[in-house]
């Protein structure tokens, strides 16, 4: 059987990981590269490189680092950030991501999904939504969760699956940061129309979380956090033994 | 040397990579007197197989392919690589692929019931089909490979060296003597795809 995954993601920004990291034992805790080997040797089971650089500059440099983290790191990458165009697509996928996720250049324009579906397939497209409750539903926010766009994010998502998106995260803004579990609600909510993989994001405090999401949700495929694992709150290698012996298949 | 074939479909950099950890010479390339010289070759391949299909064929890279198979030279298909190397898949039409493998490749949408989904993402663990194949050297039944495919191979029974359980016994790999394909991506699965890479890689010519 196909197995659940753990993603950890890693927030650059001007070349260099965002959110404070804090790891024993490793020297430069702040490096993307280093902490893509240091999470893949842990058994990371994919990567998730989001760029938040807002220059050309940074731009240029999240490229070089994705670069060399593919030519040192043999799991999949997934990258996101900015990403507006096909040519975005094409910049990362030369330097080695395996798919792509798009955010607000989807909202601005939906048909980003279809084009890049065509061209790259949709294995490649990712689409990820950042959602909140709105009175009583499910709004989608754009601009890294600041902006209220009024879609609704059930209708959203089935759209993109129509148009394409070979995969969808999605990031409960009502969860996110504060530790209690991921927003199995919400979740629940797009599992019941989801014809591809579900990837859960937003709420992770503990490793219990993890376990709570497999068990309640059998239908979302993976579990991704930033700084639990980044402070070192959660150790993968402890995490995906725990979900062994919790009953939940996993690559150990 | 290992000629990794560039015939215009996909991202071979990752592939390219995982040579150089193994500290193996590959070489990107579309020069048939460069596969001509390789000791081996990879054939990769992402996106529709009718689209690479008719690149492969159009630009005579499929008859350089035929040759070096013929001539006895070990030949690793990874994903729609592996799928081109059959007789001929069913993805939106019904296309002619390169008969090195007998079979043919289908939807998985034809057998899944609705809970599985497709394509299907991510790790899944190999069972091996009779006796360990070569490629396998240095791994075990039940390691863990990446995979992502809507369409599988069928009807290759007497090549099947590998299967993995997503709703049924899904073609992880085949062989016919020289000729090898993979549905995984050995190049994202880890240090278990780099010792499968590495294996291929002491294959001798036939």
């Amino acid at each position: 059987m196909i197995t659940k995954r753990i993603i950890p993601c890693l927030d650059v920004k001007d070349g260099r990981v965002v959110k404070g990291v804090n790891f024993l034992g490793l020297a430069d805790v702040s490096s993307p590269v280093k902490l893509a080997k240091f999470y893949s040797e842990c058994g990371a089971d994919e990567l998730v490189f989001y760029d938040i650089t807002a220059s050309a500059e940074g731009r240029a440099l999240f490229t070089d680092i994705l670069c060399e983290a593919a030519s040192s790191v043999f799991i999949p990458l997934t990258v996101g950030g900015g990403i507006n165009t096909t040519d975005d697509f094409d910049r990362v996928l030369k330097c080695g991501a395996d798919k792509v996720s798009v955010n607000s250049g989807a909202i601005r324009n939906p048909d980003l999904i279809h084009a890049a579906a065509q061209k790259y397939g949709d294995q490649c497209v990712v689409l990820s939504v950042d959602a909140k409750r709105v009175d009583g539903s499910y709004h989608v926010f754009a601009k890294g969760g600041r902006e209220d766009t009024g879609m609704d994010a059930i209708e959203w998502i089935k759209r993109g699956q129509k148009m394409g998106a070979g995969e969808i995260v999605l990031n409960s803004i009502d969860t996110d940061g504060v530790k209690q579990g991921f927003d199995l609600e919400m979740l629940g909510a797009v599992c019941e129309i989801a014809t591809v993989p579900v990837i859960a994001s937003g709420g992770a405090g503990n490793m219990e979380h993890f376990t709570q999401l497999f068990n309640a949700l059998p239908t979302v495929d993976a579990g991704l956090a930033a700084s639990i694992f980044h402070f070192g709150e959660v150790d993968i290698k402890a995490l995906k033994e725990k979900l062994r012996n919790d009953g939940i298949n996993v690559r150990l | 040397m290992t000629a990794i074939i560039d015939y215009g479909v996909g991202n071979l950099f990752s592939l390219k990579s995982s040579f150089a950890v193994i500290g193996e010479e590959a070489v990107v390339t579309n020069d048939p007197q460069v596969i001509d010289k390789a000791d081996r070759i990879i054939l990769p391949g992402v996106g529709a197989f009718g689209d690479a299909a008719k690149k492969l064929f159009e630009s005579g890279m499929a008859d350089v392919l035929l040759q070096q198979a013929e001539k006895g030279k070990p030949i690793l298909g990874i994903c729609l690589g592996m799928q081109l190397l059959f007789e001929k898949s069913y993805e939106y039409g019904e296309h002619k692929g390169l008969s090195l493998i007998n079979g043919s490749v289908k939807p998985m949408s034809d057998i899944l019931s609705k809970e599985y989904k497709i394509p299907q993402i991510g790790w899944n663990a190999l069972r091996f089909v009779s006796e360990r194949s070569p490629l396998f050297k240095y791994i075990n039944e039940g390691d863990f490979v990446y995979f992502v495919h809507s369409y599988y191979g069928a009807d290759c029974d007497e090549s099947l060296i590998a299967t993995v359980e997503y709703g049924f016994d899904v073609t992880a790999a085949v062989a016919d003597k020289n000729v090898f394909g993979t549905q995984f991506h050995p190049e994202k699965s880890g240090e278990v795809g780099l010792k499968i890479l590495k294996a291929f890689c002491e294959l001798k010519k036939e």
